[in-house]
């Protein structure tokens, strides 16, 4: 069906569907587990009144932000401290830019998929030690060099995670590892294919500790650590450029989600036994799917946030160098192992 | 020394120099950092100047005084039944509990004493009010390392134990229903039964705060061993409450000297523990609060039937002289030392009130520790601003 398109038709819908995948699913994510789910925890409603059940909630919330009179610190260094924002954003969305929701529903679809991702999930550091900097505020410095030290510590255990999966499905193309999973075996059985969560459970456990670091939430929050960093490098910042961190914050909860969904639980594709469809129908279902798996995903993530305390610094270095690290790297050794015997 | 030839000396002294120029190049500058008196951590309008290297503590400076109200001059000019009202506004999670020394104190002066009913009336609400204010800690503690939800339930819960009050006092938070000689009035019907539904409420709550939060591995590793205060620097700083019973200090005010008050006739335990760390300080607040609901349960049981007032003169006059009435408020040792003239207003009141000292071991205690610290160890000291300030 796609393919009968021309070239650019298939671009601008391509580019729709980036702002779309990134924006809306990020606005799922806010109304359902920002506004509902944690207000259910914390036995209060959330939302009630913007929309059936306070769906429109985020809506208004956005047009108060916009109408917010955009404050400038007198000492911020101003062009660092305006461009911080879009710094993140734009890593949030050249992330999602090679995640897979169907056989043809992608936006790039390179050799070197995850690589990509995880090189440019890197650019979102820079972002958070530009805001903690341009702000000129103690409170904001602080939090962006602790974000910078943490995502750092982080990425490793996040890239030797996705190592294990790579070296499993024996290509870095995203839709190859779908593909490997949808036809992959366990120990000969493959019944319903191989979603990685099954072989690679332990670099599934990595990549969601990690992950939950990568995007700051509890009990990672010690960037914004609003009870004693007052909100380290968002204290400054209000209206529209608050606004694009909030939409960045959760806009990349789902896009890292979405990775995890492709990784370790077959992306588009459904673990279920006999389910052969035409690519049309894969193409359709595909992204619903995946939004599925997303929510699936962050709800964890959410829930976690929620609930857990959060670490101090050098505990949650502690627990990347001496925990996830070691554990990250035996999961390659002994997958590296099972690859060359069976 | 004599063979030391000049050019040996010069490049010592080159060498001195350069010594020096690389210890100037790589000192860094400390970095002073202003926590308050407007900070989420600070719950009211307490300051902190804290000078850092990098995220460590090299010395900590409370600065008090922004919610000063002054009290003490304010009760001057009041008659002894209006000065309540006031002191009301002290620690104000526990109101109740405020006004409670006072009475007694002015009791004490004017000899005479509340009847039983009156009594065991006013130790049931004073440890209603304790319930009130240590659970709002609870939850506050697990906000200040990290976890948001807890606070949520004990605002829910403390709900319930605030309707009591105010069905018997027709104040949630202020009150005011302390008399010199009894109270204001007697329980509404069917007070007794509800209010033992709501200590079970309680009790379950505690249960939920020990799983939630005490028992989490997270919440551990970030109290334990933390802000230690040795009994002895807790005792010399004046350090009450819950506070020096987690240093292991048995002393509680209720047991040892319970003036007026019917903690006498219940069964209960003095909780200590022998760290004195933060966690130390939530896990005996914890305990305190189910000992409370025991308090109360028993209370409840037992209240003597009786006039709930005195006889005392329509307008009251306080004989000369001087009286000093100490309780174990929520916060701690709660004291107020008043001077009569003989007049219808006090002539001096000096309030003893327990966050003031409780706060004043934070130099000594924040000296060395991170900034992340810095927040759980003043959450688990457990200040109100008004008691502090006064």
């Amino acid at each position: 069906m796609l393919a009968e398109l021309s070239y650019w038709q298939i671009t601008s819908l391509r580019v729709a569907g980036g702002l779309g995948g990134v924006l809306l699913v990020a606005g799922t994510l806010v109304y359902l587990h920002l506004f509902k789910m944690v207000s259910f925890m914390q036995s209060r409603l959330g939302p009630m009144e913007a929309g059936p059940f306070g769906s429109l909630q985020l809506l208004a919330e956005v047009g108060k932000h916009l109408q917010k009179e955009d404050i400038f610190p007198r000492k911020a260094d101003k062009f660092v401290f305006g461009a911080a924002p879009f710094v993140i954003l734009a890593s949030t969305f050249l992330l999602v830019a090679v995640v897979p929701a169907g056989p043809d529903v992608w936006f790039v679809n390179v050799d070197t998929g995850i690589y990509l991702a995880m090189a440019v999930s890197s650019v979102s550091v820079i972002g958070i030690l530009m805001a903690g900097w341009g702000s000129a505020n103690k409170y904001s410095m602080m939090g962006g060099l602790r974000a910078t030290g943490q995502l750092i510590a982080y990425e490793l255990p996040l890239i030797l995670a996705v190592v294990g999966v790579v070296i499993q499905a024996g290509t870095m193309n995203m839709q190859g590892i779908v593909a490997a999973q949808a036809n992959g075996e366990i120990f000969g059985w493959g019944g319903i294919g191989n979603p990685y969560i099954l072989t690679q459970g332990v670099a599934f456990f990595v990549f969601m500790i990690a992950m939950q670091a990568e995007l700051t939430q509890a009990p990672f929050d010690m960037p914004i650590a609003e009870s004693e960093l007052v909100s380290g490098y968002l204290t400054e910042y209000s209206g529209m450029r608050f606004l694009l961190f909030f939409i960045g914050e959760f806009a990349t909860a789902g896009v890292f989600a979405s990775i995890a969904a492709v990784l370790f639980l077959g992306g588009w594709w459904a673990p279920i036994p006999g389910l052969a469809f035409d690519d049309n129908v894969w193409n359709l279902l595909g992204p619903l799917l995946l939004i599925g798996k997303i929510v699936i995903l962050t709800f964890i993530v959410f829930w976690v946030r929620f609930t857990f305390p959060r670490f101090r610094e050098d505990q949650l270095q502690r627990i990347a160098w001496k925990f996830l690290i070691p554990i990250a790297l035996a999961n390659i050794v002994v997958t590296a192992l099972f690859k060359v015997w069976f | 020394m004599t063979d030391i030839s000049d050019r040996q000396q010069l490049s010592y002294i080159a060498a001195q120099a350069a010594d020096a120029r690389v210890n100037l190049e790589l000192e860094t500058e400390g970095m002073t950092l202003n926590i308050g008196p407007q900070h989420p951590a600070t719950h009211g309008t307490l300051r902190i100047i804290a000078k850092l290297d990098g995220e460590q503590v090299i010395a900590a400076d409370p600065v008090m005084g922004y919610m000063h109200r002054g009290y003490e001059k304010l009760t001057e000019v009041r008659t002894y039944p209006q000065v309540t009202t006031l002191i009301n506004r002290i620690d104000w999670l526990g109101s109740f509990a405020n006004e409670v020394p006072f009475i007694l104190a002015a009791e004490r002066l004017m000899e005479v004493e509340a009847p039983p009913r009156a009594q065991s009336i006013r130790t049931i609400l004073f440890e209603m009010s304790r319930i009130a204010n240590v659970v709002l800690f609870l939850g506050d503690m697990a906000v200040q390392v990290g976890a948001v939800t807890p606070v949520f339930f004990a605002f829910r819960d403390r709900e319930h134990i605030l309707n009591q009050i105010e069905a018997v006092t027709g104040g949630r938070f202020h009150p005011n229903f302390d008399r010199i000689g009894g109270l204001k009035d007697d329980l509404p019907a069917g007070w007794i039964n509800e209010t033992k539904q709501v200590m079970k409420k309680m009790r379950s709550f505690c249960d939920e705060i020990e799983t939630l939060v005490l028992g989490n591995e997270i919440f551990q590793a970030r109290t334990r061993g933390i802000g230690v205060i040795p009994a002895d620097v807790g005792l010399s700083y004046g350090l009450s409450g819950a506070n020096i019973r987690a240093s292991g200090v048995d002393w509680d005010v209720r047991r040892d000297n319970p003036c007026g008050l019917s903690y006498d006739q219940v069964d209960w335990k003095v909780w200590t523990h022998p760290d004195g760390d933060s966690f130390s300080r939530f896990w005996v607040r914890l305990q305190e609060v189910r000992e409370s609901t025991k308090i109360v349960d028993q209370l409840l049981e037992t209240i003597p039937a009786g006039p709930i007032m005195a006889k005392v003169p329509r307008i009251i006059k306080v004989p000369a002289g001087e009286a000093f009435v100490e309780t174990e408020n929520p916060l701690g040792v709660m004291g107020y030392y008043i001077v009569s003239k003989g007049d219808l207003v006090p002539y001096r009141v000096k309030i003893r009130s327990a966050s003031f000292n409780n706060m004043s071991i934070s130099p000594w205690l924040l000296k060395g520790v991170y900034v992340p610290d810095i927040i759980t160890i003043l959450a688990s000291l457990y200040f109100i601003l008004g008691d502090i300030d006064r």
